[in-house]
């Protein structure tokens, strides 16, 4: 439907105006609000954005890193500091869209997209909400739907050990393109065992999200192929992935532990 | 990028003084392409232009009740709703132009629907997303139809009527059969005698062309009661001419500006937007422009169609193939548009670019309540071909020999007769799969190195021999449950009979063309290529070293055996 | 329908129009000013052909609101020049990096905005630069080596 744009200055109007009408769409880089606009989409009434300089702020030098939710995928690629994301930020789309698809926005991108928020989600991230606590990204992320109209200020998540977090994502097109599935993780060593992995997937479900299972059959486990058998046999469990034009979910299910695997002992052909 | 040319090959057959073959020569429209001034249909600015948008059916198979209007007709924006009621002609096929089929399918639907996505009434607005919204607004009540998405369960007695036209689901061929036929030689004698009988089945999904630029149009009042049209079209004179029939309107009212195509790939010649376009433009008297967007070129921009192969190959342990057997499927969707005629083309083609003595084939063109399918680059060939190409591969692993050297001793060369009764020329299978196996780094034996598409053709190999003739698959018996095998005709060759078009048997009353009526020897081409061989070709495995006649030894893959 | 007014510059130029709110910067480019350079492919943003610099930054205009770029400025294939004297432009012409031409615009601009940043760039670079514009009839290879070309010669077309 034709739709009434709204600026305001804060991320907190933005949240009010937001929560104020039904119809209203919080629109941050605009990769999946203007592509239902293009194409006539009824449920759109108001997009209401801001021009809060807090939406850009990057605080990568410490421990703990905080990214804007306004930060874009370009952004990400041109700090230094936050190499360890410079290959999710560069798989999604080309140089035109990383500079206006957002972190935020990646949250809460349909599948199957999502390939920041499961990397996010395996580094154990927070997200700071307008106008409330932050709380655990993995829960804003289930509990999506019920509370839509949260506008996320930042996320943030403590800095991850060198060579501890990983990423791989399956594409039909090179370099860039739509996932076949993503995952995401983060595997801390202690004394030659795995110990408090994280695991992430997208396009393995509605939603990205941790895979529980698998991380805790990694627990105490060695990294390598032996050790790995049990996560590997957990792979697909408790995923729900969907059938698109991309793959079925079976197939999807099908090849989870062969990049789980690839994942974990980096073996894999990219 | 650099090219080689084998000159060495054919060097007697050519003069080489060609002027622009060989060398690269620019495009004389790139300088247009590298400054973005390449005038597309959608790159010319109107004042007052009006946009249109298409309300589509969210069924597969629906009668339509109802279409309520009133609610989008006064919508802020809206110029006009159109529906079936006002196309003059609402009944058009793309290959009446030359006479091929019957009129089937409606540019806006009027009482049923039989895919989805089929439109049904169209909205003028003063922009896109008024227009959108009032498409929101056009109340529709459909109840919904059973549907078939799959070629074969459409062609069973009950399955759901999808095009009226052609009620037993089928394209009519020459009145007669529910089938494109193709006979030559004697199969069924020749499967019988073969050492080995390899069947497969082969199968193409649909394939969208996904041109960059959509499907689309633009059409303005001109003076003297002409109308302009700017189109994406890739057949501009194809278009004038559906339109000025869907229209009713003498083509010299016509105007069409073309030539500047976004992609199109087969996928820019149904000729449906310049219609709906200067539909819009002669009832609002404005320029009115329909340009799909990309989710509507990828549910109903018709797509190269699926298409289901069933090869039966007759084989002797020396890899000389003498019979082989086709029955395709195309799925042409709803609505025939170019499948049936894609069928002639395939039928042309078989038995791919082999001398095979006994070849017959039966080829339908199938209506199921999927996306109209149409032309895309060289169809009616590449589904075909691939099914060809993928059981020529199995054939060689069934009877363990190499799949170059089966192509090779199977090639045809120069003066052969093909089953279409035409003789083959300018042969050069043998010389590209001789580079192909060398640039390739595989070897090949030397007897197979030393053939050539100019030697060892023609002769006994032109003869059109005896063939088999029926009259099997009448229109509607199919359907009606009736698929028993009719009475078989031997007809002879007929000397000179080498320029004959068609492969189809003799009508009823022909009867003084049936000759040898007992079933003549399966013919065998005269002087088949011999590789020497210094050792027996390997024992087939599993199999018999002659079957029983009509015991076919199995299925040959299991992705042969694999159905949806 | 509410319209607001918009400032901006294009390819140097200072314009000023009025547009419909929620509208995309391509109408506003293509029916808008009148620059009909940038394609409607998509309007998904997935298929680049719409492609533009937004201050030098490659940019969808499809998927960009337009009253985002107030004050900015941008560029498209409209601001080359009209005889194909770019190098970028007699590279494309010179290695058959078009067919239909429809992706083209796009492609010139996601390769500017490559060689502004990184005037040397390897293969997997102008991969990457050029991942998210599809084209249909080349195949590719003729346009990364059109890009190579200007980027390893500084400029000017082979021929």
């Amino acid at each position: 439907m034709t739709v009434t744009v709204q600026c305001v200055p804060t991320v907190a109007e933005a949240a009010r105006a937001v929560a104020h009408d039904r119809s209203a769409r919080y629109f941050g880089g605009g990769t999946l609000l203007m592509r239902a606009v293009n194409e006539g989409a009824d449920n759109l009434g108001i997009l209401v954005r801001t021009t809060d300089p807090d939406l850009k702020r990057i605080t990568s030098s410490g421990p703990t890193v905080t990214l804007g939710a306004g930060v874009t995928m370009r952004e990400v690629l041109a700090d230094p500091a936050l190499a360890f994301l410079h290959p999710v930020a560069r798989t999604i789309g080309g140089p035109a869209l990383q500079a206006q698809a957002t972190v935020g926005g990646n949250l809460f991108a349909p599948h199957p997209y999502g390939d920041m928020a499961a990397a996010l989600l395996a580094l154990d991230a927070e997200a700071a909400c307008a106008g409330g606590p932050s709380r655990p990204l993995a829960d804003l992320l289930r509990d999506t739907g019920a509370t839509g109209s949260q506008v996320v200020r930042s996320v943030s998540f403590t800095r991850p050990e060198a060579g501890t977090f990983r990423f791989r994502k399956v594409t039909r097109v090179r370099p860039t393109g739509a996932p076949v599935l993503a995952l995401a993780a983060s595997i801390p060593v202690v004394a030659g065992r795995i110990s408090g992995a994280r695991i992430a997937w997208s396009a393995m479900a509605p939603r990205p999200l941790r895979a529980a299972e698998t991380e805790r059959a990694l627990e105490g486990c060695r990294l390598d192929a032996a050790g790995i058998v049990g996560a590997l046999a957990a792979a697909a469990r408790g995923l729900d992935p969907p059938d698109d034009a991309l793959a079925s979910g079976w197939y999807r299910a099908e090849v989870a532990p062969v990049h789980l695997r690839r994942l974990l002992l980096e073996d894999g052909e990219d | 990028m650099t090219v080689e040319f084998r000159k060495d090959l054919f060097a007697d057959e050519r003069d080489d003084d060609l002027v622009e073959v060989g060398k690269p020569t620019r495009r004389q429209d790139i300088l247009g392409h590298v400054t973005g001034r390449s005038p597309f249909y959608d790159d010319h600015l109107f004042e007052g232009l009006l946009h249109m948008r298409c309300v589509r059916s969210p069924h597969h198979h629906a009668r339509i009740r109802s279409i309520d209007t009133s609610q989008a007709e006064r919508m802020p924006g809206v110029a006009r709703v159109l529906t079936g009621a006002d196309v003059p002609n609402n009944l058009n096929t793309l290959l009446g132009l030359m006479d091929f089929g019957r009129d089937d399918e409606p540019l806006l639907s009027t009482r049923k629907v039989a895919y989805r996505g089929e439109p049904v009434a169209a909205v003028i607005a003063d922009s896109e997303a008024r227009a959108n919204d009032a498409v929101a607004e056009v109340r529709v009540s459909w109840e919904e139809l059973p549907c078939v998405f799959d070629v074969e369960e459409a062609l069973a007695p009950g399955a759901p009527v999808v095009n009226d036209t052609y009620p037993n689901n089928s394209f009519d061929y020459h009145d007669t059969y529910d089938h494109q036929k193709l006979r030559f030689g004697d199969v069924e004698s020749a499967l019988a005698s073969a050492d080995r009988v390899i069947e497969g089945c082969y199968e193409m999904s649909p394939i969208e062309q996904a041109p960059i630029e959509t499907n689309g149009a633009i059409a303005a009042p001109e003076t003297n009661g002409r109308f302009v049209c700017y189109t994406s079209t890739q057949a501009l004179f194809f278009s004038l001419a559906t339109a000025s029939k869907l229209l009713d309107l003498p083509s010299n009212r016509l105007h069409f500006i073309g030539g500047t195509v976004g992609g199109g790939f087969g996928g820019k010649v149904d000729s449906i937007v310049e219609p709906m376009a200067l539909l819009g433009c002669m009832l609002t008297g404005r320029p009115v422009r329909f340009a799909w967007d990309r989710a509507e070129e990828m549910q109903v921009g018709a797509p190269r169609g699926a298409e289901r192969w069933y090869l039966t190959d007759g084989v002797m342990n020396d890899g000389r193939i003498v019979a082989r057997r086709f029955t395709g499927y195309f799925d042409a969707g709803a609505y025939t548009r170019l499948s049936s005629y894609a069928i002639i083309k395939a039928t042309g083609h078989l038995p791919g670019p082999y001398t095979i003595p006994n070849v017959s084939s039966d080829i339908l063109c199938v209506f199921t309540n999927r996306t109209p399918a149409t032309a895309m680059r060289g169809f009616g060939i590449t589904g075909v071909d691939f099914a060809i190409e993928s059981h020529m591969d199995v054939v060689a692993h069934e009877i363990g020999m190499d799949p170059v050297e089966l192509r090779i001793l199977n090639a045809y060369r120069d003066g052969d007769m093909k089953p279409h009764r035409r003789t083959a020329k300018n042969c050069a299978l043998i010389e590209c799969a001789q580079v192909a196996a060398q640039k390739a780094g595989w070897t090949i034996g030397d007897a197979f190195n030393a053939m050539a598409s100019t030697r060892e053709g023609g002769g006994e190999r032109a003869a059109i021999p005896p063939t088999v003739t029926d009259r099997d698959g009448r229109i509607g018996e199919r359907r009606a449950g009736r698929t028993g095998r009719g009475e078989r005709r031997t007809i002879a060759p007929t000397p000179g009979q080498d320029t004959a078009t068609s492969g189809t048997p003799a009508r009823s009353g022909d009867a003084a063309n049936y000759a040898h009526p007992a079933a003549a020897p399966p013919w065998q081409p005269g002087a088949v290529p011999q590789p020497p061989r210094t050792e027996e070709a390997p024992p087939a495995p599993q199999a018999p070293r002659t079957p029983a006649p009509g015991r076919y030894s199995r299925f040959a893959t299991n992705a042969g055996l694999r159905r949806r | 329908m509410a319209r607001k007014p918009l400032q901006f510059r294009l390819n140097g130029a200072e314009k000023a129009v009025f547009v419909e709110d929620g509208a995309n910067l391509l109408d506003v480019l293509r029916r808008g000013v009148g620059d009909l350079t940038a394609k409607r492919g998509c309007a998904q943003g997935g298929c680049g052909a719409c492609t533009v610099l937004i201050d030098g930054v490659p940019g969808l205009s499809c998927l960009t609101l337009a009253e985002t770029v107030e004050g900015r400025s941008v560029a498209t294939a409209g601001g080359l020049p009209g005889d194909g004297s770019h190098p970028l432009q007699e590279a494309f012409m010179a290695h058959f990096a078009a067919q239909c031409g429809f992706c083209t615009p796009g492609m010139l601009m996601a390769a500017t905005a490559l060689l502004e940043s990184t005037p040397h760039p390897d293969r997997n670079q102008v991969v990457h630069a050029l991942s998210g514009n599809i084209c249909r009839c080349t195949g590719y290879e003729p346009i990364i080596a059109a890009v190579l070309d200007v980027a390893g010669e500084g400029g000017g077309g082979r021929s």
